[in-house]
């Protein structure tokens, strides 16, 4: 605009951020929370344990239960245990519906899981990209927002000028917003390759709903023969109509586990499985690989001889396998995930301190007798209700799972609704209090809500830090662990907030006179 | 440090802000949210229609660039001098990918 470029870069990038800030911090957050998601899902099922067993022995079990399930359904799936999410999962469908079923079932005996109901990390990873609305709408609305951080990403590259020696420039007494932008600034610069990677990476994994209209061109709107172009899945056969006896899965399995290693073996799916022309597919799992695209084997139901492999990807297709494994970072050890965890926090407080920034430098510019005016107000009273409120409500949600009832009905829904209960209470909270007292009492409550899960956990479960630590249960301990340690985070920012002095915003001139006084009370 | 060049911050741009004609931002908002989407979508399918490569490989080029290219839209609106410059700074390349695609569309 008339402005100049990096002027206009710099409104571009106020407002990219500032829109859909609050939906932003929560994808952050939820995201960053999902490297863990396997962790969090044992925790929630603390009655589990992980077993031992191979993945012939976990197959085995689950086609003889679907057998009992779903005998008449056209395919079956199977998710088999992996080291950081010990279950066995099966899915199915009935002829006549459209989507699938699903259960859980424990992997040493085959049973449906005789532990609690809950949805586990899998919450926080769904509602990371679909935001807990119908699915098509969720991932529309993140995508949108994700278009925007990356404008704001790139906006915020060319305003920020002296981006190497800002960096290194932290100023914790100044003004608020100087601070603020400080701390904006570091974790921006700090993790920015990380940044840009995510957001984009993350608008790849769903591009093929985002961007379908390479595929209509060039295929004629059919898209089944794309996926088997692209990654060389081939599609599932018809059935013949003559029935058919399905081979034992077991040693299926075990040539795929002689191929990829034992817990190389991740999912399996039987098409047509009562038929003739019944095929079963056995595929990699993400651990220990960079790309996600599928690495299948495919063998004859009835016969059980080989009959395909997925191939080697061409350069495109293995781009997007990498990137879009980049972005779930399945493929990260322990040292690597932590690091990824690490920047997902920072991006989360660049998104916070972003919100804060705004709301600081507007409250500034008022003059300091002047009531605040209503965008001034939303924007404030949205901080702390996302910035406080969704920390406050994924604790509550951990607390639910162990306090809710084991047999009430629905439980993973009203594990649930106590999360949304929850961050709807912050939003009532933050808006009933004083601005100031509703930071200080929302992150209080949410330290002591985290701080207070390992009691939580010795009072309600026998895998408490004195079982787990000894055990060297790192899910468990790990959890309490950590989820003790974010609880300390927030206790120190609600500390370091109740001992400053309330700041009352002051003209800018006024504040310029009085920099050299106050710069050397600060 | 001392700022003793005037640094752009966003209490400045406020002013500034308040100074320009809404209609023009709205203008530019909607030309940069659904223009930078079309041109994205454009060069997805010329990408899928014209690369000389695989066909799978083609439209999955196209997808993984197509976000670049919208960004890259998106600044370009907002970087614009005018407004006019700005849409027509989209509607050219649309021509010309939009004349590519369809003549190369099944």
């Amino acid at each position: 605009m008339k402005n100049g470029f990096r002027q206009s870069m710099a409104w571009l990038h106020t407002w990219s951020g500032l829109l859909v800030g609050w939906i932003l911090f929560a994808v952050f957050l939820t995201g960053t929370a999902s490297y863990f998601k396997g962790e969090i899902s044992q925790w929630m099922r603390p009655e589990l344990h992980a077993s031992a067993a191979g993945p012939e022995a976990a197959a085995e079990l689950a086609v003889n239960a679907l057998r009992q399930i779903a005998p008449r359904s056209n395919t079956w799936s199977v998710g088999l245990p992996q080291e950081r999410d010990p279950i066995i999962r099966v899915f199915w469908r009935s002829p006549e519906a459209r989507r699938f079923q699903n259960a859980i079932l424990d992997p040493v005996s085959g049973e449906r899981v005789d532990s609690r109901q809950t949805r586990g990390g899998d919450f926080f990873y769904r509602f990371h990209f679909e935001l807990h609305m119908q699915p098509i709408w969720g991932r529309w609305v993140v995508g949108f927002c994700a278009m925007m951080m990356l404008v704001a990403i790139i906006s915020g590259v060319i305003t920020h000028r002296r981006i190497f020696a800002d960096f290194f420039t932290f100023r914790p007494g100044k003004a608020p917003q100087r601070s603020w932008l400080d701390a904006h600034n570091a974790m921006a610069v700090l993790a920015l390759p990380y940044h840009l990677m995510i957001t984009y990476t993350g608008l790849i994994t769903l591009m093929l709903m985002y961007m379908p209209w390479g595929i209509d061109a060039a295929y004629n709107g059919n898209r089944q023969a794309f996926f088997a172009e692209a990654v060389g899945s081939p599609p599932p056969p018809r059935a013949a109509g003559r029935p058919g006896e399905l081979v034992a899965i077991g040693p299926l399995v075990a040539e795929a586990a002689r191929q990829w290693g034992e817990q190389g073996v991740a999912r399996l799916t039987v098409h047509n499985p009562t038929d003739a022309n019944s095929v079963v597919q056995i595929s990699r799992g993400d651990a220990g690989r960079l790309s996600m695209n599928p690495q299948t084997i495919v063998f004859n139901g009835t016969t059980g001889e080989r009959t395909s492999e997925t191939g080697g990807d061409g350069a495109a297709a293995a781009t997007r396998g990498v990137t879009y494994g980049l972005h779930l970072g399945r493929f990260a050890g322990p040292v690597m995930r932590a690091l990824f965890f690490l920047s997902g926090l920072a991006g989360t407080g660049m998104v916070a301190t972003g919100l804060i920034l705004w709301a600081a430098k507007h409250r500034q510019k008022r003059a300091a007798t002047a009531k605040p005016g209503f965008g001034q107000r939303l924007v404030d009273t949205l901080n702390v209700a996302t910035i406080a409120g969704l920390p406050i409500a994924m604790a509550g949600f951990f607390w639910a799972n162990r306090l809710l009832p084991l047999d009430i009905a629905a439980r993973p829904d009203w594990e649930i609704r106590v999360f949304f209960g929850l961050w709807v209470a912050s939003l009532l909270h933050a808006l009933i209090r004083p601005l100031r007292r509703a930071w200080i009492e929302q992150f209080a409550f949410a330290a002591f809500l985290g701080l207070a899960i390992p009691l939580l956990n010795a009072l309600t479960t026998q895998r408490h830090l004195g079982v787990s630590l000894p055990q060297g249960d790192w899910a468990m301990a790990g959890m309490d662990l950590g989820l003790a340690g974010m609880g300390a985070l927030m206790g120190a920012i609600a500390w370091k907030l109740a001992r400053r002095p309330e700041t009352v915003p002051v003209k800018r001139k006024a504040r310029d006179a009085a920099m050299p006084a106050a710069a050397k009370s600060a | 440090m001392v700022a003793a060049v005037p640094q752009m911050t966003a209490s400045t741009l406020w002013e500034r802000a308040r100074g320009w004609r809404w209609p023009g931002v709205a203008m530019r908002t909607i030309a940069a949210i659904l223009g930078g989407y079309a041109l994205g979508a454009l060069a997805s399918v010329v990408c899928a229609t014209l690369l000389p490569l695989e066909r799978a490989e083609a439209v999955m080029t196209g997808m993984l660039l197509s976000f670049a290219v919208y960004a890259g839209a998106v600044v370009w609106v907002f970087a614009a001098r005018t407004a006019l410059r700005a849409w027509v700074g989209l509607l050219i390349p649309m021509a010309v990918l939009a004349a590519a695609a369809w003549m190369t569309w099944p």
